[in-house]
């Protein structure tokens, strides 16, 4: 309390010079005797104060503080001692035998029961005790559980909720106590007594639920209290798939009916965020919300239009009912409320509202904050894409907000708004693209400016009247800095491959850049009027529609530079895989429609972080959420990195997607991924124990291969493997076995795996091991080298063109009856699956009965070399499958190894 | 040596407390003694980890005791509190003659001590009241309490259970903190 007063009004006048060697003298005066309260209590705020400033105290000084803060028991002053309490409770996470100070207040914490420190001295102890000193201070704190005092007992449950984390044991046994003190007649006890109850039994399915039905029948009082039961509630119908915890929600709905707000908004709030509610059961939750949007409080008012945000983005029509009431939301003096109405009705209103609704956003745009901006954009984008028949409107709308003041990120928002329309509403390109292209006439961003100038580049040639746009293109190598004057450039060049028509026009302005005065600029503009004179390379550098896969670029550029020893060599850019620009557009779209659709529902930052936090999260899990094959790539050669072995193997050429060697449901999950490094083979085994009452230690995989016909095979021999070195309940780890490529062989081979491990039982609950374990073997699926694990896909615009270039010399032709599928569609399936190769020219998709089909598959195989297959095949009902492959490459080994991998 | 003791007498004196240790072995009766001195029951203790410290009033003088725990793990931080202290009452259970030794060296160890130098030294030789407890002179010759030299010291036997001797102990505090001899 003394504290906070000097907080406020004593910043720079009493504490604003304060030094803590200064401080930790005067701490002095607390072994003088008497003591002065009112001057050590000062002193004690200013050691508080100091560690608030993120001042850190050393163990041994912060040890010398704790213990002369501890003579300061011999005075009673009550205040002194709440001070004391305080610093004691933040030093005792620096000091040493803190233990120390247990008998002081175990003394207060059962003294008379009207002092007013009580409560204090319970949460210091909290932070005193640790495991060891625990069980002696168990009666204590239970006893103070269930106190008279609303207050003590607070204190105490608070501190048992935090003790559980250091023996979750001890706190069970507390469970009666617990339950007493939900009867207290203390409003926020009852909340945290609840809060430990369920801490006790959150693992225990049953046991909530019995806790639910039990307390859901009006015994609480506590406002709180319920609220916390609702969302137990809702939690238990939410996890519970089989339905039959339908039951619960009953005493959802009738707490619609409650007489607090915030029950009954919690209730709402619960009903609409379940994942399968059905319209009638959502009706009495939106109707009560719809109460709350015109009650008088604001935050009433808020919290109802954010719920109902939410809902209308997944059940809009249960939301219609409100939208008289959101419309009188839209003035709102509170502009958030009014801006999460706006939106609201943008996603639940029909065609005909959205003119006057699109009026009313137009005319407080300038009133909210961009953080409020964005969000109403993103709702103006997502209605566009519903209505492409409002595009005029909206892009107009849209123009006009990129016209008005406004940061980076608002901007941003609306430009890629802009980009999602033309990417998807064709009929709107020219209109948005005139728009854009007012836009960066007085544009502050260089970065957007950047952008849009590509997306003319990109789109404008293909307009209906694209010489209007190299105007605007041309304006910005006159006026802008160097960034924007060289993307111009690049978009002009665009113009000139297209339109043979003003390519000499365009020549003549590309040549007045070369006198830029920025290299970059005079760079490409020179670059580019080379390249505009021979078609070849026009369309081969402009025209082009491949590109790089970005991860694996990144990451293989990254290994590059961290290896000096390699710097003697070029770096080789032919092991990077290459994919189309559509397909690497698409990936990101996706990711983006992705992202956004977990932060529309909420669940983004959650589930986001927790990935980020967990260190040991599964690779696999994060690969699979990855974008795009060559992004899961990247995240595993990341994994890797942090194995000093393995990190020496060079740079990872190609994974293998995850194939799974167990049953999912089995006790230890065990899933392989395939790595090539420029002379080794690794084998990831990523492995997960589904047991929580085991700990695995050691644990290694045995592989034995399979004798082969493959005469390279010999060429593989076993280099190291790097061990996991425990697997506990739930957290993944990888065991990597590796593999030496004996001169760079590619041979195929089957291997059987057995997971070999030490186990030892431990305690579901604290997760302690036994000391004894004992060894154990577990079979899991064997797993194969197939030709397509070496081979990486690669993107060619021009399919006919490489396979010429690639010419006949070291061409392999083989033909396979394929009698087990039956169908051209799993045949060609199959074949990709084992050459791991692109399929080109859209051949890849077959017709449901096509009886003939030819298909084109380029690749790089490990070291560089690039491979391209063409497979004619015919079906016959009778016979399966007949195919012809013809493969070629400029190594005739590679071209017979393609063509053989077909069993 | 008397003017070491004035000197010390005098600053004593003065209008603060007297600043008072109860040091020994765990189960000697530290707890048990200080709440017997301050309210005059027998309370029920548990093992001190830390310490107790209360202000006992006799013949109005302001006693402050602090009773530090005597577990192994926490003798070692007796010495935080050896400052400024005027008396050490150091309690022996008499009828532990096995740790006798231990709490010898304990307690000749706490006399080396540079702070402690010119505090008086009171020995209860406690639980009397218990069969088998060793005599004042026994206890006192195991401590080898008279080869202490430049020390004020008493030895008395007590029982905190009964109340016996602790009023005799008292007394010759209050005494040598007035400056008189004993």
């Amino acid at each position: 309390m003394a504290s906070k007063k000097s907080d406020i009004d004593g910043d720079d006048t009493l504490f604003g010079s304060l030094d803590k060697a200064t401080v930790v003298q005067e701490a002095r005066a607390f072994n003088e005797s008497p003591i002065n309260p009112k001057k050590c209590r000062l002193i004690l705020t200013k050691i508080v104060y100091l560690l608030h400033q993120g001042q850190t105290y050393q163990t041994q000084e912060a040890t010398d503080t704790f213990f002369s803060i501890s003579k300061l028991f011999q005075n009673s002053d009550v205040s002194l001692r709440q001070m004391v309490y305080l610093a004691i409770k933040e030093l005792s996470g620096s000091a040493e035998s803190v233990f120390f100070l247990t008998a002081s207040l175990t003394k207060d914490m059962n003294s008379r029961s009207d002092l007013i420190y009580r409560p204090n001295a319970i949460r210091a102890l909290c932070k005193i005790t640790d495991a060891s000193t625990m069980q002696s201070n168990e009666r204590f704190i239970k006893q103070s559980i269930v106190d008279k005092k609303p207050d003590v007992s607070s204190a105490a449950i608070i501190s048992a909720i935090h003790l559980s984390s250091l023996n979750r044991e001890v706190v069970k046994r507390w469970a009666n106590e617990a339950q007493e003190a939900i009867n207290s007649k203390g409003v926020i006890t009852q909340y945290h007594a609840l809060g430990l109850l369920y801490l006790m039994r959150q693992h225990d399915r049953m046991a909530v639920i019995k806790m639910v039905q039990n307390y859901a029948r009006g015994s609480l009082r506590s406002p709180h209290a319920i609220v916390m039961l609702i969302r137990y509630t809702w939690k238990i119908i939410e996890e519970d798939d089989s339905g039959s915890s339908r039951q619960l929600f009953e005493y959802l709905e009738n707490w619609l009916r409650h007489k607090s707000d915030m029950v009954v908004y919690e209730a709402a709030r619960a009903i609409c965020s379940l994942k399968d509610v059905t319209p009638k059961e959502l009706f009495p939750a939106v109707s009560a919300l719809q109460l709350m949007i015109v009650s008088h409080k604001p935050t009433l008012r808020f919290a109802a239009i954010r719920t109902l945000n939410k809902l209308a983005m997944t059940h809009p029509n249960a939301v219609f009912p409100c939208n008289l009431d959101m419309e009188n939301l839209i003035t709102d003096s509170n502009r958030s409320i009014a801006t999460f109405a706006i939106t609201t009705l943008l996603k639940t209103g029909n065609e005909a509202s959205v003119d006057r609704l699109m009026k009313q956003i137009s005319s407080f745009m300038s009133e909210i904050s961009d953080e409020f901006k964005i969000i109403v954009v993103d709702a103006v984008r997502a209605l566009c894409l519903k209505f492409p028949s409002k595009q005029t409107l909206m892009l107009n709308f849209l123009s006009g907000a990129l016209r008005d003041d406004g940061g980076y990120q608002f901007k941003s928002a609306i430009v890629e708004a802009i980009f999602d329309i033309i990417h998807s509403i064709p009929e709107s390109k020219e209109f948005a693209l005139s728009h854009l292209c007012e836009f960066i006439e007085d544009c502050e961003f260089p970065k957007l400016a950047v952008r849009i100038l590509h997306v003319l580049g990109a789109e404008g040639p293909h307009a209906s009247s694209p010489t209007k746009y190299i105007r605007f293109i041309y304006n910005r190598v006159i006026l802008e800095t160097s960034i924007v004057r060289a993307a111009a450039v690049s978009a002009l060049a665009q113009f000139a491959v297209y339109l043979v028509d003003a390519r000499e026009r365009i020549k003549v302005l590309l040549d007045r850049c070369t006198d830029d005065s920025d290299d970059e600029v005079r760079d490409r503009a020179a670059m580019y009027l080379r390249i505009l004179n021979e078609q070849d390379l026009a369309t081969k550098y402009i025209a082009d529609d491949s590109t790089f896969a970005l991860a694996a670029l990144e990451n293989n550029l990254d290994h590059y530079l961290k290896t000096p020893a390699s710097f003697s060599r070029p770096f080789d850019i032919k092991n990077v895989p290459v994919v189309s620009k559509e397909q690497e557009q698409a990936d990101r779209q996706r990711a983006q429609a992705a992202a956004r659709d977990r932060a529309a529902t909420g669940q983004a930052a959650p589930a986001a972080s927790a990935a980020a936090a967990a260190v040991p999260a599964s690779v696999s899990e994060a690969a699979a959420a990855a974008a795009s094959p060559f992004d899961a790539q990247s995240i595993y050669a990341k994994a890797m990195e942090r194995v000093p072995q393995i990190a020496a193997l060079g740079p990872l050429y190609k994974s293998s997607s995850p194939v799974e060697l167990t049953d999912p449901v089995t006790e230890y999950i065990v899933t392989c991924i395939k790595h090539v490094f420029p002379q080794h083979f690794v084998f990831q085994f990523e492995c997960k124990n589904t047991l929580n009452d085991s700990l695995l230690e050691n644990v290694t995989v045995v592989m034995k291969m399979q004798p082969s016909d493959d005469p390279d095979a010999a060429g593989l021999k076993p280099e190291f493997v790097v061990r996991a070195e425990k697997l506990a309940f739930d957290i993944p780890a990888s065991v990597y076995v590796v593999y030496r490529r004996l001169g760079g062989v590619t041979p195929t081979a089957e291997f059987t795996n057995t997971l070999q491990f030490i186990v030892k039982d431990c305690d579901p609950n604290t997760g302690e091991p036994d000391e004894e374990g004992f060894e154990e073997d577990y079979l899991v699926e064997d797993v194969e080298i197939v030709v397509g694990d070496y081979i990486q896909p690669t993107y060619v615009p021009d399919f006919e063109r490489a396979w010429a270039e690639l010419g006949d010399t070291h061409q392999v032709v083989e033909t396979y009856a394929l009698t087990a599928v039956t169908s051209i569609r799993s045949a060609v399936s199959t074949v990709m699956d084992l050459l791991g190769m692109q399929a080109l020219d859209n051949s890849s998709a077959v017709k449901e009965n096509a009886t003939t089909h030819q298909l084109h598959l380029a690749g790089t195989y490990v070291g560089g070399i690039p491979v391209a297959v063409r497979a004619r095949m015919a079906f016959n009902p009778s016979t399966g499958v007949a195919m012809e492959m013809a493969v070629r490459s400029r190594h005739p080994v590679v071209s017979q190894r393609v063509a053989n991998a077909i069993q | 040596m008397g003017a070491v003791f004035s000197s010390l007498f005098a600053r004593l004196w003065g209008s603060k407390d007297v600043r008072i240790l109860i040091l020994g072995l765990d189960g000697a009766g530290k707890t048990t003694i200080l709440y017997r001195m301050q309210i005059g029951e027998v309370v029920t203790t548990i093992p001190t980890i830390g310490f107790n410290v209360e202000t006992v009033t006799y013949k109005n003088i302001k006693f402050q005791v602090w009773d530090l725990g005597g577990q192994t793990s926490i003798r070692p931080y007796w010495r935080c509190y050896y400052a400024n202290t005027d008396a050490v009452i150091y309690v022996i259970d008499s009828a532990d003659r096995d740790r006798i030794s231990t709490s010898k060296e304990e307690l000749m160890a706490m006399l080396e001590e540079e702070e402690l130098r010119d505090a008086a030294l009171l020995v209860f030789a406690n639980k009397q009241d218990l069969d088998g407890a060793m005599s004042v002179t026994e206890v006192s010759e195991f401590l080898g309490l008279t080869a202490l030299k430049m020390r004020t010291w008493t030895i008395f036997k007590c029982s905190a259970k009964t109340g016996e001797g602790l009023t005799e102990g008292l007394d010759w505090l209050v005494n040598v903190v007035q400056g008189g001899k004993k």
